[in-house]
């Protein structure tokens, strides 16, 4: 497994046991943006959402979105 | 100062809150009521003659030496079975008593050698010191025939059992039964035939059920049962108090020394942990402490190729800072990182990662605990709101169920498990607690003298969730749960929305039973007892936190608690039994990449503002890399250097090939360790470390308790760990001037708000403290979430159950699960260089007889253990302890190497790694795997030292 391949694999991961929350999105988000490193971050951004279930790519584009706009 | 015993009161304390005085030798005492007539005596400085009694175990009655005169009573009772009553006059020293006790010890000294001058305990002999108390002056008696002259047993490594010097007093026995719970030891003929047996009279020692916990030898009046050490060296001439530096347990031990020569570690009984008690690892397997094979200078080399080349400190230092400042104007400060260890101190620990924090200038530290116990601190934070087991171990005894859910208590904490089977055999007419245990394993607490679960589920490697989310279906849809408490103490909304998931009719143990493999109505019961048996406690190890849902699984613990209303007393709790000594202590002092000490998150501007002000720094606000993301940016090409402090990630973490690829990648590895570990071979700087008997610290056992540790002897490679720190710190140009641990921890305490109040010189005053210590709580707090969570109101969080990605299939249809075994730990380093081999020479694979069957497998046979990770060979054991399809071994032996097999899947949260499902194939096997062989190589050729001064 690639760093790559490997970092969709925990993004979908965190969102399959996210899946109950109230928000999974904002708590997949979250959950990224606490625990990942940066480099890590750049790398999932970087790559996009494919492989990517709907909610950890809906969560992936909120987190780039805040760091573009932020 | 000289040796002392620790001072022994004949019998147990009584926990009665009832005074009761009396007068003995015409002094008036108030003791507890229950207390003995001897322990009285000994409470006010009278020593009562006594052979058979010790305060380890219960009083028994048979040597006649402890003989009273009391007001109103005929005869001469013993003063270790009369209990006091209120007005009591007893006289000790009468001269009919002294005629009685002469009597007595002269028919006891006419059946023992008179070798005290060359035996092993003369001047620590409590047989000598009662001839003397009772002014023995000759043998009158013509014996014609006495038990003397009976063959030694010497097949234990670490005490010899000499039949001929046993006084039949049956402590051993007593305390085998009592404080350790393992009955293996049992009286055998009668008159002069009595004697000793550690089982059947073809066992010795070694070969029985004995598990060299050394009660016995603690126990023993005499030199039967003595430390080989004490033989060989003689008796100790001074002692210092200290902390054991193997399990979670945090055992205190004294360090009984000669000179700067350890003789024996004993079991101090006023440890709060261990109450006395020890097991084989810690009383007797210190010998690595002073192994040959430790490295004690510095080492240096360009590449993983070159030989060692052994250099002073100073240049090691000098290297050392001149690498890491090259890779980082290279690479960038991001390419650097560090690793802190749970066996190292609180003080080592916090050094480490401040060092990677303001002097490499990332947030890239992380600790072993990363490996084991990283979903307890994920979950029980967002649940309870701090990372940390509830109760202290004490509580186990006002226990009415324990559940024990993926631990193995009898081999990893054996010292706790002792006290937790007292709890369940029941004592002095109160029943014993209730035991639930799911493993897919039949552990030795399954089924034990005087123990057997009421309920064991075996369930599928890798279904903890669903389980516990069945249990807490059951729970809930019988109406079990203790919504009074779930009202008082928990977000209501949260308990509403898990409740209403738990009860769906998906989450039955019927519907799950496929899944789980447990037994539905098997399950139910088990969760009708937990939630309505009174105190429930659980307690769970590395069985939970090793899966891809390791803190799910923690959070549903949580869960079951909360609902049913086990959180906040004595007796219940959910209590995680930490893997390494310091495993607590590690995370607490902020070795985690996203945390500061205590638990507060890097991004959070006041936190990171306090350690600012104190460091001089500013702090990078973004979370750095965990171990396994270390790793894989190595193999990236973007992390370059490793400052790994007593730990061996090649060893201990998963996926071996990926570890050493990942190893391999970066250009400054350097290992601090007492040994040339695994991790070594791909070291290019190793700086020897200390044991822990060479240094001052702390540790933190699973109970949060904060524990000395106390330097008796010189380091022998000069330095204590947290002055290699230091120095490499100062090499680099940070301005540290720590003169001692003591002020790294008042540095802690400024600057975490829960060790507030600790201090090495509360420390040494107190014995220990259990954190939060604070100013609402100066003492510690033993027991957490009593008003109410840290979080405010207990967090209810859905679990719901997802497969590991890792399946079974037709090429690799068995799953593996790894653990380990009593006498060994972790990854051997330690006790495979002590005599505790004589046990455990290397892993064997478990596997059902069906499965061995079809694979034409016997006992002792060598298999191939293959994954799709990768292969390696081992031997089998057929048991039936597993169940059919899984298969299970220890990784403690660098030969084998069990990691090569398991894989890269982990923990969702945390990437704590999925040790314990592996989907495997076994087969016959003629010899090492590819791997085996080329790594073998690889250690030869990497642990090679140029001896001869390096020309320059």
């Amino acid at each position: 497994m690639t760093s790559e391949e490997r970092l969709i694999h925990m993004a979908n991961q965190i969102a399959t046991n996210l899946a109950t929350d109230a928000a999974p999105v904002a708590a997949v988000a979250d959950h990224i943006q606490t625990f990942w490193d940066p480099r890590m971050k750049r790398m999932i951004f970087a790559h996009g959402t494919d492989g990517l279930s709907p909610v950890a790519a809906a969560a992936i584009r909120l987190l780039a979105d805040a760091q573009n706009g932020g | 100062m000289t040796y002392q015993p620790q001072k022994d009161f004949g019998t147990p304390e009584s926990r009665s809150n009832e005074a009761v005085s009396l007068t003995i030798d015409g002094r008036e005492v108030t003791v507890p009521a229950g207390t003995s007539v001897m322990r009285a005596a000994a409470e006010q400085g009278t020593s009562i003659p006594k052979l058979c009694a010790t305060d380890s175990v219960k009083s028994y009655g048979s040597c006649r030496l402890c003989l009273v005169e009391i007001d109103g009573r005929r005869g001469t009772p013993a003063s270790c079975t009369t209990p006091v009553e209120p007005g009591m006059v007893v006289r000790t020293q009468t001269p009919q008593l002294a005629k009685l006790r002469k009597g007595v010890m002269e028919l006891y000294i006419s059946d023992h050698p008179l070798d005290c001058l060359t035996c092993a305990a003369n001047g620590d002999c409590e047989l000598q010191d009662q001839a003397g108390a009772v002014g023995l002056r000759d043998v009158r008696y013509d014996v014609q025939s006495t038990h003397l002259g009976q063959e030694k047993d010497h097949s234990n490594p670490y005490f010899d059992f000499d039949p001929s010097k046993c006084i039949a007093c049956s402590r051993c026995i007593r305390a085998c039964d009592e404080v350790q719970g393992t009955l293996a030891l049992t009286m055998e003929g009668r008159g002069w035939d009595s004697k000793i047996s550690a089982g059947l009279a073809s066992d010795n020692f070694l070969g029985s059920e004995c598990v060299s916990c050394g009660a016995c030898v603690q126990a023993c009046p005499t030199a039967t049962l003595v430390e080989k050490k004490v033989v060989e060296v003689g008796t100790p001439e001074r002692s210092v108090v200290t902390t054991c530096a193997y399990c979670g347990v945090g055992c205190t031990f004294r360090a009984e020394m000669r000179g700067e020569q350890l003789v024996r570690m004993v079991p101090y009984k006023d440890g709060k942990a261990n109450r006395g008690h020890s097991c084989v690892k810690g009383r007797f397997a210190w010998g690595y402490a002073q192994h040959q094979e430790r490295i004690l200078k510095p080492m240096i080399r360009k590449s993983i190729s070159d030989p060692w080349r052994e250099v002073e400190w100073d240049e090691a230092f000098a290297y050392t800072a001149s690498e890491l400042k090259r890779i980082s104007e290279k690479y960038g400060r991001n390419a650097l990182g560090g690793i802190t260890s749970s066996r190292c101190t609180n003080e080592e620990t916090f050094l480490v990662q401040k060092l990677v924090r303001a002097g490499f200038g990332n947030n890239n530290v992380d600790t072993c605990a990363r490996v084991c116990h990283s979903p307890t601190g994920y979950g029980l934070k967002t649940t309870f709101g701090t990372s940390a087991g509830t109760q202290d171990f004490d509580s186990v005894e006002d226990s009415d169920v324990i559940l024990i859910i993926g631990a193995n208590p009898t081999d990893g904490h054996p010292v706790f498990a002792s006290r937790m089977k007292r709890r369940l055999r029941g004592q002095d007419g109160r029943p014993g607690a209730k035991l639930i245990v799911i493993d897919p394993r039949r552990t030795d607490i399954v089924r034990s003298p005087h123990i057997e679960a009421q309920h064991h589920l075996p369930l599928r490697p890798g279904t903890n969730v669903a389980v516990l989310t069945a249990m807490a279906h059951v729970i809930v849809t019988e109406g079990l749960a203790n919504e009074a408490f779930v009202r008082e103490r928990c977000d209501w909304d949260e308990y509403s929305h898990w409740a209403e998931f738990v009860s769906q009719a998906r989450n039955s143990p019927e519907n799950l039973q496929p899944v789980t493999l447990v037994d539905a109505e098997e399950l139910r019961a088990a969760a009708r007892l937990y939630a309505t048996g009174g105190n429930g406690a659980i307690y769970y190890g590395l069985g939970v936190t090793e899966h891809s849902q390791g803190s799910s699984t923690v959070m549903a613990i949580a869960n079951l608690a909360m609902a049913t209303g086990n959180i906040g007393r004595r007796g219940v709790g959910v209590n995680p039994l930490r893997g390494q000594n310091n495993v607590q202590g590690a995370c607490d002092m902020g070795s985690f990449p996203h945390e500061l000490a205590g638990y507060r998150h890097i991004s959070d501007s006041d936190t990171r503002s306090l350690f600012e002000n104190d460091w001089g720094v500013t702090l990078d606000p973004e979370p750095g890399l965990r171990i396994p993301n270390m790793l894989d940016a190595a193999v990236d090409g973007v992390f370059k250097a490793l400052y790994c402090q007593g730990e061996d990630i090649l060893q201990s973490d998963p996926n071996t090939a990926h570890v050493s690829a990942g190893l391999a990648a970066m250009e400054c590895v350097i290992v601090h360790d007492l040994f040339l570990n695994e991790t070594a071979n791909y070291a290019h700087i190793f700086l020897p470390g200390s044991t822990f008997l060479e240094k001052n610290g702390t540790f933190t056992n699973a109970e949060r308790r904060i524990q000395p540790v106390r330097k008796v002897m010189t380091p022998m490679n000069g330095l204590e760990d947290w002055e290699v720190t230091q120095k490499l710190a100062q090499a680099m140009g940070l301005n540290w001037n720590y003169s001692h641990p003591s002020e790294i921890m008042d540095e802690i305490a400024r600057l975490t708000p829960t060790f507030a109040g600790v201090s090495f010189a509360r420390l040494d005053e107190v014995g220990s403290l259990q954190w939060p210590v604070t100013a609402d709580a100066p003492d510690g707090s033993p027991i957490m979430h009593i008003d109410g969570f840290v979080r405010g109101k207990g967090k209810f969080v859905v679990t719901d159950y997802v497969p590991t990605d890792e399946k079974t299939g037709p090429r690799f249809p068995l799953l593996l699960t790894t653990g380990r075994i009593l006498s060994q730990y972790n990854v051997g380093a330690q006790t495979r260089r002590t005599e505790n081999v004589a046990w455990h020479p290397e892993d064997l694979l478990e596997i059902h007889p069906v499965d061995a069957e079809d694979r034409g497998v016997k006992s002792g046979d060598w298999v191939k253990l293959a994954s799709r990770a990768g292969e390696t060979t081992l031997r089998a054991n057929v048991t039936d302890r597993v169940a059919p399809g899984v298969v299970y071994t220890t990784f403690h032996h660098a030969v084998t190497q069990a990691n090569v097999v398991t894989t890269d899947f982990s923990d969702w949260a945390t990437n704590c790694p999925e040790y314990k499902v592996t989907a495997v194939q076994i087969s016959a096997s003629n010899g090492p795997t590819e791997w085996q062989e080329e790594y073998e190589a690889l250690s030869t050729r990497s642990r090679r030292v140029e001896t001869g001064i390096a020309a320059e």
